[in-house]
């Protein structure tokens, strides 16, 4: 192409740039003044889930006794995060580093600055890593004396606070009268088959009745690979045509779902990237399609724990088009550190509500805060 | 926080200006602003500390070059230097000597193995090789089927012996490909493992069995320009475990800054070599050190916006339009809904902007740009007549009433947007005249023309709040023009430009030397 055709796709971008994003500014503006109308609008879809059903992922009782004896019995979640704390041991560096660091006689300028580096590398973020240091600064320097257990205490509570330990992380899996609803977004690759056929597993090993819903219909064989492992634990998959409109298999998911008097219907989305506007305004559709049954009960933005910056994008992005209740975080067990959901949970407020820490299919877990920093720290 | 290192620099050296060379202190205050710019692209901290050391030597005692500010000057270096990590010496696949040739995909999960592969075929087979698909992930639930589509797609023959979902041995499946492969004469292998994690022992020791097996003429290690301050370890530990030699850098169609692509070219030296962007097949291209600098640096990436733009905007429409810009015809509404939706078709609109060089400065009012907006404002243009569209002078009151009327918009609407619309059509008219940059301001350095031609308009609106800010950019300007002045007698404008009508520097820079 040459130059000059350059410039006149410049230009026509400043044109159209000018008329249109000024337009914003007084819509923008709009918007704003009718602003305390709209949220009334969205607390209800929230609060609306019918006799309040929310059930937390780690139910004490969870007795899996579950399904044929064909089928696999998955590990009830309970015991699954202290069986997989092993594994994050391999990903601890951050809570371990940071108090071998902070023990040292003297805390000058270099050892705040590893205190830093520490952080930066598992993805944390510069930003909120430059608040941790100056908190954990000014904590420390009021300490009487550093002994190893106050500094552990005090460390514990920082990383408790980063992560936001009062947050719900429970899943809601229980409506009245209809399955509930659990759509599970993200990029390519992060692993939402995956997570889709692990949390099916979950369900199941709790005594729910699952129905898969094969909305990926891009990814070739994406059905076949949910399918396989809807099949191990005995849920059914509704699919469709290769390359037909994942909205419509999304809601005849969901219609099964209603008919069969199933207890959760888990829809499985393509992998897309969050700057492809077609894309995202697929996954709206879906979304949009799918309502017509009623709420969408759960929205899981499935995130790899070796994304970096980017996920904020990412998360933001999804959280816009579909309006994300929690994050999925894979992939935990490798070395990576999946520090950007300390990022993304401070900046949209959406917490990590469950954690992929291995390849097994009952590699997935709750997500609990408390244990997940002690985890950190004691390695 | 997502300001580029052009904006922050920029802000570092607002008081450093007309220095003669670039003294320790002034390498020092960037410093911190490449070192914050590069961590939020992703780039390994232990990367990014050598980088610094490397620039702050290379920066030391520059003498300040006459066309470029020290902020200019200092992005000049980086770039150079990122260039140079990543580019170092371009090299082809190599190919066996006695065919088949071997290629081995490794990587982490979900890095984008099984579709590469079926791109790498592709590409493979338009240059006349005989390819041929081996399906070594066994691991992965119907990741096999999935080889076999895509396989099928690329038109490429793909040798699953074995069902997978946990079933079969892939060392077993590499050996028996290549025995296969010769025996059907196909002349390239390539084989897709699973994916795994660098720390797994027993999977590293079964992809070095696979090496051992097939004894590759290229092993490929895949990894996903998302990926954080983990790629380091993961690249190292595949090095150790399989060893590779060359990287693909897969997924670059996505918004991140892939500063991974760094780290792991550092950090290996192994070079990365192919850029992998896109689900279709054909989305795949050897590797471009230069942009990949540029995207790091939030430079911009205007080449990939070319791209884009030849995708959506149809030839003889582009020529129309120079056309018109060129005999100084007024520009209509039909005019402007044609751009509107042929930059539509491009995507986003911040997007777009933000990948115009210099757009840094504006960044939060393309943040807040509705892309609805342009929904907005086609329904208004729509609900106009023809006549109404070629010349906006007979809109009276009654007209644009009904015109809000037909677009579900209100009669301000519609006087803000025709109002908006004589602004841009005073500014292209003065372009047409041969203004040049004046009248375009847009055109040297887009950012602060962006925020002119938007600005007009905007000025009112946003005077109260954004203040002397207009001001500001004066002295860039200046010296940018300065360079550009410095440089016109060098590089010829380009044959069919208006007169004095100059590529900003930026845009200049990134065009291949044949078309500047």
């Amino acid at each position: 192409m040459d130059p000059f055709t350059l410039i006149v796709i410049v230009i026509a971008l400043v044109v159209v740039a000018a008329v249109v994003g000024s337009v914003t500014l007084l819509g923008g503006r709009r918007r704003k003044s009718s602003l305390p109308a709209a949220p009334p609008q969205d607390l209800p879809t929230l609060q609306d889930v019918p006799g309040g059903g929310v059930e937390v992922l780690e139910p004490e009782t969870a007795a899996p006794e579950t399904a044929e004896p064909t089928l696999d019995r998955p590990e009830a979640p309970a015991t699954r995060l202290a069986r997989l704390r092993g594994r994050l041991s391999r990903s601890q560096g951050i809570g371990r580093g940071l108090l071998s660091l902070l023990s040292r006689d003297k805390l000058d300028e270099s050892t705040w600055e590893e205190v830093e580096d520490t952080l930066l590398t598992a993805d944390v973020g510069v930003g909120p890593t430059q608040e941790l240091v100056a908190r954990l600064r000014a904590r420390v320097n009021g300490l009487d004396d550093r002994t190893p257990d106050g500094l552990r205490t005090l460390l514990r509570e920082e990383l408790l606070a980063l992560i936001g330990p009062d947050t719900d992380r429970s899943l809601t899996t229980h409506a009245d009268g209809r399955p509930a609803v659990v759509l599970v977004v993200g990029v390519n690759g992060t692993g939402k088959t995956t997570t889709v056929g692990k949390l099916a597993r979950v369900l199941v090993a709790e005594d729910r009745s699952v129905l898969l819903g094969a909305a990926d219909t891009f990814r070739a064989a994406a059905a076949d690979q949910l399918t396989t492992w809807g099949v191990r634990v005995g849920a059914p998959t509704v699919r469709g045509p290769e390359a037909g409109d994942p909205a419509s298999v999304a809601f005849d998911a969901v219609q099964q779902g209603i008919d069969g008097g199933y207890d959760v219907v888990l829809l499985d989305t393509a992998g897309r990237l969050q700057n492809k506007v077609g894309l995202m305004d697929e996954l709206g559709k879906i979304k949009r399609v799918v309502e017509k049954h009623g709420p969408v009960d759960e929205v899981l933005l499935v995130l790899d724990a070796t994304t970096g910056q980017n996920g904020m994008v990412q998360a933001r992005v999804f959280s816009e088009v579909v309006d994300v209740t929690g994050i999925v975080l894979t992939k935990l067990d490798g070395t990576a550190k999946g520090g950007i959901v300390v990022a993304v949970q401070r900046e949209l407020g959406v917490p990590v509500k469950l954690i992929g820490l291995g390849e097994g299919p009952d590699d997935l877990a709750p997500f609990d805060p408390e244990a997940f920093v002690d985890a950190l720290i004691e390695g | 926080m997502f300001a580029t290192l052009q904006d922050r620099l920029a802000a570092t050296f607002k008081n450093l200006r007309g220095k003669g060379k670039l003294t320790d202190a002034d390498i020092d205050a960037t410093a911190r602003e490449i070192r914050v710019a590069l961590l939020e692209a992703d780039v390994a901290l232990p990367v990014v500390k050598d980088f610094i050391e490397a620039v702050r030597a290379r920066a030391r005692g520059v003498e300040v070059h006459q066309a470029l500010n020290p902020a200019q000057q200092i992005i000049k270096i980086v770039n150079d230097e990122l260039i140079e990590i990543l580019g170092g010496e371009t090299r082809r696949l190599r190919f066996a000597k006695n065919p088949p040739s071997v290629i081995m995909l490794a990587g982490l999960q979900g890095s984008g193995k099984t579709t590469l592969a079926g791109k790498l075929a592709h590409w493979l087979r338009a240059q006349g090789h005989q390819p041929v698909l081996v399906a070594a992930d066994l691991q992965r639930p119907n990741a096999v089927t999935q080889l076999q589509v895509v396989g099928e797609r690329a038109g490429v023959p793909v040798f699953a012996p074995e069902p997978g979902n946990g079933v079969g041995n892939p060392v077993d499946v590499a050996r028996r490909a290549i025995e296969h492969a010769k025996q059907k004469m196909y002349d390239v292998v390539i084989v897709d493992t699973a994916g795994r994690l660098g720390i797994d022992q027993a999977l590293m020791q079964q992809a070095a069995d696979i090496r051992d097996a097939v004894n590759p003429d290229e092993t490929l290690f895949v990894v996903d320009a998302m990926v954080g301050q983990d790629a380091v370890n993961t690249a190292q530990a595949f090095l150790d475990g399989v060893g590779f030699d060359g990287v693909v850098l897969t997924k670059l169609d996505g918004d991140a800054r892939g500063g991974a692509a760094l780290s792991v070219a550092k950090v290996t030296g192994r070079q990365v070599m192919f850029a992998s962007a896109g689900e279709k097949l054909d989305e795949f291209d050897t590797f471009h050190p230069d942009r990949m600098a540029s995207r790091i640096l939030g430079m911009g990436d205007v080449l990939t916006l070319i791209e884009q733009a030849e995708k959506a905007f149809d030839k003889d429409q582009a020529e129309e339009m120079a056309g018109k810009f060129g005999r100084g015809e007024d520009f209509t509404f039909e005019d402007f809904l044609a751009q509107m939706e042929s930059v539509r078709k491009m995507g986003s609109m911040s997007k777009l902007l933000g990948m115009l060089p210099g757009m840094g400065q504006m960044r939060e009012q393309i943040e807040n740009i509705d892309e609805r907006e342009i929904d907005r404002v086609t329904a208004i243009i729509k609900s106009m007549t023809p006549a109404e569209r070629r010349d906006h002078k007979i809109l009276n009151g009654s007209r644009r009433s009904r015109i809000a009327r037909g677009s579900g918009s209100t009669v301000t609407d519609v006087n803000g947007l025709v109002e908006r619309f004589v602004e841009a059509q005073k500014m292209m008219r003065q372009l047409a005249a041969g203004g040049g940059m004046p009248g375009m301001p847009g055109i040297p350095g887009m950012g602060r023309g962006g925020k002119k031609s938007k600005g007009k308009a905007q000025a009112r609106q946003a005077a109260a709040k954004k203040g002397g800010k207009s001001r500001s950019g004066n002295p860039a300007k200046r010296a940018q023009q300065q360079a550009l002045a410095a440089r016109q007698p060098g590089d010829g404008a380009p044959l069919d430009l208006p007169e004095d009508f100059e590529l900003p520097a930026e845009l200049k820079n990134l065009l291949p030397p044949g078309q500047r």
